[in-house]
């Protein structure tokens, strides 16, 4: 019995993972064979990266039961670090793949750090208020990069809060970092087949914990607090575990961003909390605790816009509508009953027949 | 049930790509030139991108009522990009798809140095109406600029200031989340330097927070500047007029282009803007007859009086048109060899426009033509000679 | 006397703020749902009265009473069409997310409608500045008339919510639905009256705000809705009273914080101060403690 229920685990974890590698094979033959258009092309890396992210905020969402409106912020803090080491290395290391695998650890690490360093103190609020408080650390964490300054030139770095002005460098210096101007001409190193890698290695480390022991006690702590606590299981540890290893994953999709745009920048629409309610669509509606889920309703909400552009202005009108409608559709007691009994009369029909 | 929720996803995506489908299905041979504009349409900077929609649009329709370019009629084809830099690429592809072989845009110069990075690889020919970040056109031979560069423009006002002493104390207010204006804040300040005044505060404020500008304006009060610099957009230049009035602090005020639409401003009291200067290449209410029937024609067709964003656009237009003009370039040239020809034309040639006589372009891709300095006279702009 | 006066902006930006976190805490007190589009009730609201009065010419007090009675509407149709089919969702986030949908489609409904020029809203505010110490301080009139209305609405909302037998129903329903349904409470007219509430006061709202900050886009209510709600959590979320005073502080930091320590960086100096509060005190300033069930 025990065995059967594993083996059918990884057999939906495989049916996963089989989805990304058949979409990668049917892209990649798609695009090889010219018929791909231009959008559907430029899109790809991004789709991975909102893949990733839709991914990792269900492990904190769905797995650990804990809302964050603040995704974004790691996002950003992964995307500015590594395009931060890669802008400053491009001379040095120009082996692409070396550099781009660098600036991966460093922006998830990094990413991870910040999520270690706000989980321990915020983790112990629940509810809405964890939700305002991470919120609030991704609003600040943009705020900050708007105002951050970095050069370097002969004498090394210079850092500054205020303006470009005020780094004294040299003139031979470079700004890597210029405030709400971001970071121009991060080397573009990440590409489809490096995106779909990382998809499938998130999908791994994230169905791997689901299915570990952490992960058993993760979802105990959802499901009943006091209760997991009482069989002794170190709330805060989990907690920090999974927050972590949900923002790394979230700077893991920074990195991947950041290396596929020229011209990197911290605006609300990007980096705000309206990108972070944007990744959280994607986990609701997929299903929360739905890897697979996430993983399709990524694609679907990220193409919905672009496929509407024939709408004109009504664009994203009609997607927001639409937006309301899908909600109503997967998630309304009313509807699900509907549809259940339509179901049940469509098949009972088949059997007649 | 899970399969039947994503089909019915599916179903509707696949349903509003076929949509998408039907915009994009007039695309035809090599028989017409097809320009394509990216900017954003919604969103809080949506008032600058449609202005540029409609203005290169009012355009078009007269290129194509007088023959076309060359003999060739002209397409017209405008997509959203949010204010997003990633957004802006999708935007770009999208044209691209559609068959664009010229482009105007981007509206801002986040977006537009994003794109220039993929149009440069194409060598697609881009004539930005209003980004003004030098990192547009640096590197990227394919890109140039209607408008004035920051540095250009921050240089320019420090001079002005300087040189005809309008000021000893000067206070700047500036968007410290924005692109333009953070750009052209940092060459004032670094071009003051050399200039007989002195800056006495240099306050920001950001996108999540500009409504109340009290503390930025007490400052500028405090600190006793007599004038008080403001690079920015009209939207916000608007309700910092408002609230120093509130406040009974008069001092003059000076902004760049994207202060020109001010008056423009539905309802707004235009005695509060009044003694207002701004170094901007296009009024609305100029004398000479291609600004009143440009002006007219825009208000009859899109019921607002057109901004300078707009009189950009409207120039890019024409100047696109008198490139190819000189370069005798057809839509059957491939979109390489066609950036190749306008590249070249574009270094010759002058234009007259709306926005300046004798439009001429660097090796940059930057523009040369004379700043005017306006002033808000009785409601209305009037030139400064 | 410049600390005095950063002060007295500090109140007139936290009123503002005070006024839109009262329909905040309200819904979100009853219902138990952040309602992400209650900022945007309060732009439709202001380009309700907008239209009455500067264009329509209408007398300012009759627009008013028109945008208000419209909003209301609005509120209760939103209720019914988008939140109230997922009261019973298997997830309370599903909620949270159509309300998204909401706020998008009132803004795309706002940019189509009216266009995406700044529209500069006349003030409806008649009432004289006071001017203190000699002129170098100005308190302005909508600050005043601001105050004033919080706290009438504080007052009225407090009583009716003590007082009346809707106002208990909905002190029921907020507690536990289902025993107030079975103590013979309309849970769905409860909830519905809520929404008529908090959107009307959202049109009030929308009144005071650009009256203060005469400035009208369709995006005009986002961020203010996101800096009350903080102002509603910050003050205790669910409590009348706090959502005032969590206005008012948050206004009071914002302006101070703007001016001793960075105006660039004046929002994350907001952010800090609120998770700060959150975590010496996780309910609020004046929020209730829940008593864990086991």
């Amino acid at each position: 019995m025990k065995e059967k229920k594993i083996s059918k685990n990884l057999q939906d974890n495989l049916i996963t993972i089989g989805i990304v590698v058949v979409g990668y094979v049917i892209v990649t033959i798609l695009s090889a064979s010219g018929v791909l258009s231009n959008l559907l092309q430029g899109l790809l890396v991004p789709l991975c990266a909102y893949i990733i992210l839709a991914v990792s905020l269900n492990l904190t969402v769905g797995i650990l039961g804990e809302l964050s409106l603040g995704h974004a912020g790691f996002m950003c803090v992964g995307a500015f670090t590594s395009a931060f080491f890669s802008k400053c290395t491009e001379g040095v290391i120009t082996v692409a793949p070396l550099r781009f695998i660098l600036a991966l650890l460093i922006g998830s690490l990094t990413a991870a750090l910040i999520g270690f360093l706000i989980g321990m103190p915020v983790l112990r609020l629940k509810g809405d208020y964890l939700a305002i408080v991470t919120l609030a650390f991704g609003e600040i964490i943009k705020n900050i990069m708007n105002v951050l300054f970095i050069g370097k030139d002969s004498a090394g770095f210079h850092f500054s809060m205020k303006d470009s002005l005020s780094l004294n460098m040299e003139p031979d210096g470079m700004v890597i970092i210029n405030g709400a101007q971001g970071i121009t001409g991060t080397p573009k190193d990440s590409n489809f087949t490096i995106g779909v890698i990382l998809i499938v290695l998130t999908l791994l480390i994230v169905l791997n914990l689901i299915n570990s022991r952490d992960g058993r006690a993760i979802m105990s702590i959802r499901d009943n607090l006091i209760a997991a606590e009482s069989v002794g299981i170190h709330i805060t540890k989990y907690k920090l575990m999974a927050f972590t290893i949900s923002a790394a994953l979230a700077g893991v999709a920074g990195v991947l961003y950041s290396h596929n745009l020229n011209s990197l920048m911290a605006t609300p629409k990007n980096f705000g909390y309206n990108m972070s309610i944007m990744i959280l669509v994607f986990v609701v509606l997929g299903g929360i605790g739905n890897i697979r889920g996430s993983v399709i309703a990524a694609v679907i909400l990220t193409l919905l816009p672009e496929l509407l552009r024939g709408l004109n202005d009504y664009r994203m009108l009609i997607y927001s509508i639409v937006l309301i409608v899908m909600m109503l559709y997967n998630w309304a007691p009313n509807m699900i009953a509907f549809r259940k009994r339509m179901a049940n009369r469509f098949s009972k029909k088949k059997e007649v027949a | 049930m899970k399969k039947k929720i994503l089909s019915l996803t599916l179903i509707l995506a696949m349903a509003a790509s076929v949509l998408a489908g039907c915009g994009g299905a007039s695309a035809s041979g090599s028989d017409t030139f097809k320009i394509g504009g990216i900017g954003p349409t919604t969103g809080g900077a949506a008032v600058y991108g449609i202005a540029v929609r409609n203005a290169a649009e009012l355009a078009i329709k007269e290129v194509n009522a007088a023959g076309g370019i060359n003999g060739y009629q002209v397409e017209y084809k405008f997509e959203d990009d949010e204010l997003d830099n990633e957004k802006s690429l999708n935007a770009y592809n999208t044209l691209k798809d559609w068959g664009m072989n010229l482009m105007i845009g981007c509206v801002t110069s986040g977006c537009c140095t994003a794109v220039a990075a993929e149009s440069s690889k194409d060598n697609m020919f881009q004539l930005t109406p209003s980004g003004s970040s030098t990192d547009c056109t640096a590197g990227n031979d394919n890109v140039f600029q209607v408008c004035f560069s920051d540095p250009n423009q921050g240089i320019g006002a420090a001079d002005y200031i300087g040189q005809n002493g309008l000021a000893t104390k000067v206070a700047i207010i500036y968007d410290s989340s924005d692109v333009y204006s953070s750009g052209i804040y940092e060459k004032f300040v670094a071009e003051a330097a050399s200039q007989p005044f002195e800056i006495v505060s240099a306050e920001a404020f950001t996108a999540d927070s500009k409504t109340d500008f009290s503390v930025q304006l007490q400052k500028a009060s405090d600190a006793g500047a007599d004038l008080v610099f403001l690079p920015i957009y009209y939207t916000e230049a608007s309700l910092i007029l408002t609230q120093a009035n509130t406040m009974g602090y008069a001092p003059k005020f000076f902004g760049c282009d994207g202060l020109d639409g001010i008056l423009g401003v539905e309802n707004f009291d235009p005695s509060l803007a009044e003694g207002v200067m701004l170094l901007t290449p296009f009024a609305a209410d100029a004398e000479d007859a291609a600004t009143q029937k440009f002006v007219s024609d825009y208000k009859a067709a899109y019921g607002e009086i057109p901004n300078q964003f707009a009189a950009d656009a409207y120039d890019a237009i024409y100047i696109i048109k008198a490139a190819a003009e000189k370069a005798n370039a057809t839509p059957a040239d491939s979109v390489a060899d066609l950036g190749t020809k306008m590249e070249n034309a574009m270094r010759e040639i002058t234009v007259d426009g709306l926005t300046g006589a004798a439009m001429s372009w660097d090796a940059e891709g930057a523009v040369n033509k004379a700043p005017k300095a306006m002033q808000i006279v009785n409601g209305n702009y009037s030139l400064i000679q | 006397m410049s600390l005095l006066s950063y002060l007295i902006n500090g109140i007139s930006l936290g009123s503002v703020y005070a006024i839109i976190a009262l329909g905040y805490t309200m819904v979100y007190g009853i219902a138990k749902m952040l309602n992400f589009a209650h900022g945007d009730v309060i732009m439709v609201g202001g380009y309700l009265i907008f239209t009455f009065v500067s264009t329509l010419q209408l007398p300012v007090g009759l627009g008013i009473v028109l945008a208000v009675v419209l909003c209301t509407m609005l509120g209760i149709t939103i209720e019914a069409i988008a939140y109230r089919p997922l009261r019973n969702a298997a997830s309370s986030l599903a909620v949270l997310i159509t309300a998204i949908g909401v706020s998008y489609f009132l803004q795309n409904v706002a940019l189509i409608i009216f266009g995406a020029n700044t529209k500069a809203f006349t003030s409806v505010v008649n009432a004289e500045p006071i001017k203190l110490f000699g002129d170098q301080i100005t308190i302005s009139g909508e600050t005043i008339v601001t105050i004033i209305s919080c706290i009438i609405i504080m007052t009225v909302l407090t009583l009716f919510v003590n007082r009346t037998k809707a106002g208990q129903a909905m002190l029921a329903v907020s507690e536990d639905k289902g025993a107030a349904q079975l103590m013979g409470i309309n849970v769905n007219g409860t909830i519905s009256l809520t929404f008529a509430i908090g959107s009307g006061l959202a049109a009030i709202a929308g009144l005071l705000l650009c009256s203060a900050y005469p400035s009208l886009t369709p995006y005009t209510g986002s961020m203010p809705g996101i800096k009350a709600f903080v102002a509603a959590v910050f003050g205790g979320i669910g409590s009348i009273p706090g959502a005032f005073i969590g206005g008012i502080i948050l206004g009071i930091i914002e302006i101070l914080g703007k001016a001793y320590i960075s105006s660039q960086l004046a929002d994350a100096i907001v952010f800090l101060v609120l998770i700060l509060v959150l975590l010496i005190k996780p309910t609020g300033i004046l929020g209730k403690k829940v008593q864990e069930k086991v």
